[in-house]
């Protein structure tokens, strides 16, 4: 049986205490929201943090709000919660999608916005248990000093695995982050580092508040998930495509995949193959093989990574056919 | 598994040879009987009057292994239905026709000198064909959708013990008390399967109780005898026998009582509903609990036992490895799965499957279901997605020990199960009862890549079978290839000289043993 490390548990009321707690146990400390990704891997021994600080008794973390500049959520909203919330689910419905096709149930009950969009990466040579991780010797990630996806790569390769997080940054959503030197805003898009070690733009320190999803007008996304199983599965492949209408005219687009690098990678060779346009079949064609072409899997998730470089033509492909026959609704 | 098979045009086997080689990691384990296993009981299902077989087993830098559901036929039947489904495409005959045309016939010896006693296999086989449509559909449904038959069988329990020794593989004792209740105890281990069930529903059976007034006092060293324990799908045949001896023991004791009572000889006396009456005149009638106050009163304390032990099997001594593949009796299942497949992700779907089971006997029928539909559950596993990957260049570590990596279906990917019970009671089974517990796995994985030919018309024959072998496979079709992904040679191995053993209605020795034979 894997247990959790001992470490000292806080359950700060406020952000601000919350921020304080972690200047206070500094690198040893971690913050934890569901929990549902940290303390498993806290059993592998991928994080060790000494001390713990809970971010779920923060009431400003709670909360979803739709404003004139769009939809404000408190980075707490449990992945249940945020699927089922009736103006998400009408306005943004791509949110609500990804975050319904997130794991199980149980675990979307404990999981929050916050902790999907700052999921760690994963790599199957790296989420195993430490004796597993010792018997190969570690990998750069953790405790050691090779990437055994790449081994002749400088850097990390491990898989950016979220669901929301391609939706985000496909709509243009924006973070609000705390920390000890105050609160910035930063688009969803510059969260994110295509590196499997610092893939996160965002300081230890910073807690992430919010996210403002922007108004809701004249676009239209759409979320698709490539996995084993209809349950419990990470993303092996994601896309998250976003247009905005004019007419039927395509005014702008982003087509964002996830599950093939260390980041959500937006390709924009896709999304101005679309641009201008209406979306035609031999359009639709253009953008699936744009995007197909800079995807990347590495041999380090479920599934051959031929095939899934592949399905990217097929799933943005799909995307698109899903986005076209709304509008045409 | 390599399988080359001399047909007739009408589907009929003249002979058949099988190899087999297993990866069997670094430890020795189970793995000569697992490998005799992969070659018993290809023989059982359809008729094979000359049969040949080579088995080996590697030694490989791998973790230890043993093995599970269907002990080393999974593997071969898999081999062996998808095979047929080619040759009846051959002959352009329908694969459910060919099975029926060449059944094993009941009370028979095969090839390799296993004594087939009852089989239900054409009834399971109408059963799927008649419940799945399949006249309609198979060959008929539209590109990307298909459907795929396979059956199988599996023993009842080995011939032989994993302890070799003489004496009984199962032992029971019951206790009769004056109050009138009756205890069975019995080495067998509950194990989910329904073993305590079926103990107490046999003894209530002979003795004329309801099964809830039987205790049943199991897996007990202190307590009660041996049964060799619950592996083989053993136990309802083993301790089901041995349960009825012992009951029909304790049901003559008091016969014998109850009739003096009754002023009627002990054969007239009868057994149900808690009383023991004349059989002449039921009204005539006394409790069971009164019965067995006038055995304890003329004899002391009412207590029986009973044991079994398989029959010899013919095959005993002929051949090396003749110890593996006999069983008192053999079960049969046939499935039709109905797939759907993404031609252009190669992603294929199990809608439904329909499954037909010969039990002999169905004893619980709850846990006899149960079998059958976890069956499925487990065989869509094994047909999809459930696999043992291992990084070669890593030291061959597991690639995914977890459950988390380790795919195993979930409720979204269970299939609906149509389970039809049949029932051709063995003469060797208690009550006729033959086993569950494994037999059903068998023909689901060959069924659902018969249905991924039937759908897209391309081969994977090897599982899992995953999206990306289907659509590698779709590929090579699309390009005038053969359409197909899967072993394409099998290793060359040095065989030592077979052994050659003429079949039982070739050798003037044993015509008279083998009863019925073509």
């Amino acid at each position: 049986m894997l247990r959790l490390p001992s470490f000292t548990y806080r359950q700060p009321r406020s952000v601000r205490e919350a921020v304080a707690a972690k200047t206070d146990a500094g690198a040893d400390g971690m913050y934890v929201a569901g929990g549902t990704d940290l303390y498993p891997n806290m059993k592998r021994r991928h994080q060790e943090p000494r001390t713990v600080i809970s971010l779920m008794g923060i009431r400003e973390l709670t909360g979803c709000e739709m404003r004139d500049a769009g939809c404000v959520v408190g980075a707490n909203t449990s992945l249940t919660d945020l699927a089922a919330h009736p103006a998400i689910r009408r306005k943004y419905s791509a949110v609500a999608h990804a975050a319904e096709l997130v794991s199980t149930p149980l675990l979307r009950n404990m999981g929050t916005l916050g902790g999907n969009l700052c999921l760690d990466t994963r790599c199957n040579y790296y989420n195993q248990t430490y004796e597993w991780r010792k018997a190969i010797d570690f990998c750069m990630k953790k405790d050691g000093a090779i990437c055994w996806v790449a081994p002749s790569s400088p850097r990390c390769w491990a898989v950016s695995s979220s669901d929301v997080a391609p939706v985000a940054v496909a709509i243009g959503a924006e973070f609000l982050l705390v920390g000890p030197g105050g609160e910035r805003v930063v688009p969803a898009a510059r969260l994110y580092q295509n590196d499997g070690i610092n893939y996160l733009a965002k300081h230890p320190d910073e807690i992430l508040v919010e996210v403002r999803l922007p108004p809701p007008d004249g676009w239209d996304a759409v979320y698709r998930k490539l996995r084993r199983r209809g349950s419990f599965d990470f993303p092996v492949l994601g896309v998250a495509a976003w247009v905005r209408w004019d007419g039927d005219v395509v005014a702008d687009a982003r087509i964002v995949l996830g599950g093939v690098a260390s980041q959500p990678l937006e390709v924009p060779e896709a999304g101005a193959a679309l641009r201008g346009e209406h979306l035609s079949d031999e359009r639709i064609a253009a953008a699936a093989e744009s995007a197909y072409r800079p995807a990347k899997p590495l041999d380090n998730t479920d599934f051959d990574l031929s095939w899934r470089k592949q399905m990217t033509r097929v799933y943005v492909k799909g995307a698109l056919d899903e986005l076209r026959n709304r509008r045409g609704r | 598994m390599w399988v080359k098979t001399g047909v007739k045009r009408d589907g009929a086997i003249t002979a058949m040879h099988f190899r087999s080689l297993l990866d069997g990691g670094a430890y020795g384990s189970y793995g000569v009987a697992s490998t005799y296993y992969t070659g018993a009981l290809q023989t059982v299902t359809y008729h094979i009057p000359r049969y040949k077989f080579q088995g080996a087993r590697a030694f490989t830098n791998k973790p230890p292994c043993g093995p599970k559901r269907g002990h080393g036929t999974p593997q071969p039947r898999f081999a062996l239905e998808v095979h047929l489904d080619k040759i009846a495409e051959q002959l352009g005959l329908d694969p459910a026709e060919l099975r029926l045309r060449h059944l094993v016939p009941p009370d028979s010896v095969t090839a390799n000198y296993l004594r087939v006693g009852s089989i239900g296999l054409g009834d399971c086989i109408r059963k799927v064909v008649d419940g799945s449509g399949w006249k309609d559909r198979f060959r008929k449904l539209p590109f990307g959708q298909g459907v795929g038959l396979a059956c199988s069988s599996y023993l009842t329990g080995a011939g032989l013990p994993v302890y070799w020794n003489d004496m009984p593989h199962s032992g029971v004792q019951l206790k009769c008390d004056r109050g009138g209740g009756v205890t069975v105890f019995c080495g067998s281990t509950e194990i989910g399967q329904g073993s305590d069930s079926v103990l107490a529903i046999i003894v209530a059976e002979v003795l004329g109780l309801d099964p809830f007034d039987v205790a049943v006092v199991a897996a007990d060293t202190d307590l009660t005898p041996v049964d060799l324990g619950s592996y083989s799908s053993r136990v309802t045949l083993m301790t089901g026998n041995a349960a009825i001896q012992a009951a029909e023991r304790a049901r003559d004791i008091l016969a014998r009582y109850a009739g003096e009572r009754l002023g009627v000889s002990a054969v007239r006396v009868r057994f149900a509903d808690g009383r023991v009456c004349d059989a002449a005149d039921p009204t005539r009638a006394i409790s069971f609990a009164e019965a067995v106050q006038l055995a304890e009163a003329a004899q002391g304390t009412v207590g029986t036992m009973g044991s079994y032990t398989p029959p010899r099997s013919p095959a005993s001594g002929r051949y090396r490895g003749a110890g593996v593949g006999p069983s008192p009796a053999y079960s049969y299942s046939a499935a039709v799965a109905e797939v759907v497949v993404e031609p252009d992700t190669g992603i294929v779907r199990v809608p439904r499957i329909w499954i037909a089971h010969d039990v002999g006997r169905c004893i619980n029928a709850a846990a006899v279901i149960g079998q059958i539909e976890g069956s499925v559950y487990m065989g869509l596993g094994e047909a999809l997605m459930e696999e043992m990957p291992y990084r070669a260049n890593r030291h061959v570590v597991h690639k995914v020990p977890s459950l988390l990596e380790y795919k195993s279906p979930t409720t979204l990917e269970m299939c609906d199960v149509v389970t039809y019970i049949v029932e051709h009671p063995d003469p060797n089974g208690p009550f006729g009862a033959k086993e569950a517990g494994q037999g059903p796995l068998l023909p689901v994985m060959p069924a659902v890549a018969n249905a991924v030919y039937d759908a897209v018309g391309v081969r994977v024959d090897e599982v899992p079978i995953t999206p990306e072998k289907v659509l590698k496979a779709l590929k090579r079709k699309a390009k005038g290839e053969p359409p197909r992904y899967g072993p394409t040679s099998f290793p060359a191995i040095p065989w030592p000289e077979p052994t050659y053993v003429p079949p039982p209605w070739e050798d003037v020795d044993t015509m008279a043993t083998a009863s019925r034979h073509r």
